[in-house]
């Protein structure tokens, strides 16, 4: 009834969970049936480990917060030696989120996890800065964005999702440009730039003064981006951003997504997941729907 | 060890002076075992500012009736909303998380200031359990800002330290008689300045130190890389491999 497919991945049902917000999955087995979810989007992995931004790095603000975590991750080689042995076997769809500073490490990475068995996805991340032209995010010029995945697409051989950045005038332009580059599906939304200052102190919250908000605060403008983009692509679109219930993912189903990822709810409750999907099941049955995908895009 | 997601019901709740206040819950079965220095992830209903748990230290265990008790001090909205709560009330907890104290050493000083008393009750009693009874010093500006006190009495001497005099010997804790006493081992855990000079001083004496950070969290879980310290051997999740460290894993930390 919930089963979904995004390009060759087949997904038990349309829940999965957003990279940096559910570690290697392991954090959560305690909480969480894996083998329940759709699929498990581990952390931003880079070329070489990554001590990530300086403390403090995150800051609560209205209906979200704020982070500056910085891709602290163990680099790509740690991960193919002692991560993936560890997570391999979980009955799910186990989705690398490969992130980089050149379009040699996205590259680099992106070919080292295809030699994966286990993994049957890559989720590129293009909202990172290309140092090599003055910081630009790649996710925000068409060419840019274009040009990372048509680079990837020549070594990974597998699904590839394109992650994009909502912080653009169009992203629907984005989308297109990926997709033509050879992007298999794309994932939206990342997180919004934003800012906080504790005025008691006179100082910002975040030790990079800016940051990525992500929550219930941002729903909205994920479900109109993802809307926006189902209707001009053809390549399925997972969504996120902000979804926190049921209904909050459902909105996300009917405005054209074919799956959706969960991540900061995941820190207010640790077992939301499942309530998410067993409260999908629920409305399927309320609502006489013998299959999801009857009212994916229905909007 | 196993971490769970309950719910707790409150069953005691005590107001200690206009800053804190403790609640004693009640589990719905039996608890699991708790480490001294362990915290919990509580959540926040009923305020529209607070989306995040809020991670405190778990104060005091009963096995016997399977109830445990944190000591709170009100510092902001998510605290607040806390206060307000009643008997009978539930309240969700993530639990337990972290890594705790050592419990290692023979002759035991502990140094907790404000809120950073709190895991301190349940450390003193891991450790009578040991046979060890250590000495504790308290510390705050004023006697008010000393939450609980007599309940230390019964488990180990019992020094206090106020920055005006209104209690105890007058000054901070690293300047109290008891602090320079003989001992291999020290805990600590309060604001930082404190935390730091008595790490200082347990390093330059050749003492084996613990301090319980209390870094800003989202997940408590080792999941968003959002709390971690600067440790000697790169940044380290404080909800996970910490909140307690040893001084010498902290040598960068303590030096700015
Ligand atoms: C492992 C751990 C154990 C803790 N144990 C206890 C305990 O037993 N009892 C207790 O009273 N408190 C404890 N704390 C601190 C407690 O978590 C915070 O005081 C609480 O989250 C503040 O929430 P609030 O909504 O009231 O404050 P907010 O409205 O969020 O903030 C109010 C002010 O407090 C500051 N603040 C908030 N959290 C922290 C923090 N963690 N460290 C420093 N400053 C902070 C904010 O920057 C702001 O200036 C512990 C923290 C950690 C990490
Ligand atoms: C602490 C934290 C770390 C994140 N790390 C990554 C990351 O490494 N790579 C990535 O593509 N997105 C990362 N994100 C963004 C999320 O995956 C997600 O796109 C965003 O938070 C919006 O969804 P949400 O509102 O459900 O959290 C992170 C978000 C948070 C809160
Ligand atoms: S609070 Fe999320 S990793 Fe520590």
């Amino acid at each position: 009834m919930l089963e979904t497919k995004i390009h060759n991945l087949t997904l038990k049902n349309p829940v999965m969970t957003a990279s940096g917000t559910f570690g290697y999955g392991e954090e959560f087995s305690d909480f969480v049936d894996l083998s329940r979810l759709g699929g498990i989007v581990v952390k931003g992995t880079t070329g070489e480990r990554r001590q990530g931004n300086a403390y403090p790095r995150m800051a609560e603000t209205p209906a979200g917060m704020l982070n500056a975590v910085g891709l602290q991750n163990v680099g790509v080689e740690t991960f193919c030696q002692d991560v993936y042995p560890r997570i391999k076997e979980l009955d799910t769809n186990i989705i690398v989120n490969v992130s980089g500073s050149s379009i040699e490490e996205y590259s680099k990475v992106a070919s080292m996890i295809d030699a994966l068995d286990r993994i049957p996805a890559i989720e590129l991340n293009i909202s990172c800065p290309n140092v090599k032209k003055g910081g630009m995010g790649f996710g925000t010029r068409p060419e840019m964005a274009a040009q990372v995945v048509g680079e990837v697409r020549k070594v990974y051989h597998k699904t590839l999702i394109v992650k994009l950045t909502p912080n653009v005038t169009n992203v629907v332009e984005i989308a297109q440009a990926v997709e033509d580059a050879g992007a298999d599906s794309v994932s939206l939304i990342n997180t919004l730039l934003g800012m906080a200052i504790d005025v008691e102190r006179q100082r910002p919250y975040l030790s990079t003064i800016t940051g990525g908000l992500s929550g219930p605060c941002v729903k909205p403008i994920a479900v109109r981006m993802v809307w926006q983009v189902a209707h001009a692509v053809k390549i399925p679109v997972i969504g996120l951003g902000g979804i926190v219930t049921a209904a909050d993912a459902l909105e996300f189903l009917m405005a054209g997504a074919k799956a959706v990822e969960v991540g900061t709810a995941n820190f207010l409750d640790p077992a939301v997941t499942m309530k998410i999907v067993d409260g999908l099941e629920d409305y399927c049955n309320r609502h006489g729907i013998k299959d999801i995908n009857d009212i994916i895009g229905i909007i | 060890m196993k971490k769970y997601i309950t719910d707790f019901t409150i069953i005691g709740k005590r107001i200690l002076g206009e800053q804190y206040f403790t609640l004693t819950l009640q589990h719905p079965a039996t608890l699991p075992p708790i480490a001294a220095g362990q915290f919990v992830e509580v959540e926040v209903r009923g305020c529209k500012e607070v989306l995040l748990r809020r991670p405190i230290s778990i104060h005091d265990v009963d096995t016997e009736n399977n109830t445990l008790t944190l000591l709170i001090q009100i510092v902001g909205k998510g605290t607040r909303q806390l206060a307000t709560l009643q008997e009978g009330d539930t309240l969700n907890l993530v639990y337990p998380l972290g890594r705790g104290f050592s419990l290692d050493g023979e002759k035991v000083l502990l140094v907790g200031g404000g809120a950073g008393i709190a895991p301190l009750l349940h450390l003193s009693k891991c450790l009578n359990a040991k046979g060890i009874r250590p000495t504790i010093l308290l510390g705050g500006r004023t006697a008010d800002l000393i939450p609980v006190r007599d309940e230390f009495k019964s488990l180990g001497t019992v020094g206090i330290a106020t920055e005006d005099g209104s209690l105890g010997e007058k000054g901070l804790v690293t300047q109290h008689t008891l602090f320079s006493g003989d001992y291999d081992h020290i805990y600590t855990c309060g604001p930082t300045p404190m935390m730091k000079a008595v790490a200082r001083h347990a390093l330059a004496n050749g003492i084996v130190c613990e301090v319980s950070l209390e870094n800003l969290m989202a997940c408590g879980i080792g999941a968003c890389l959002c709390c971690v310290v600067d440790s000697d051997a790169g940044h380290k999740c404080v909800c996970k491999e910490g909140p307690v460290f040893k001084a010498t894993e902290l040598t960068k930390w303590l030096n700015n």
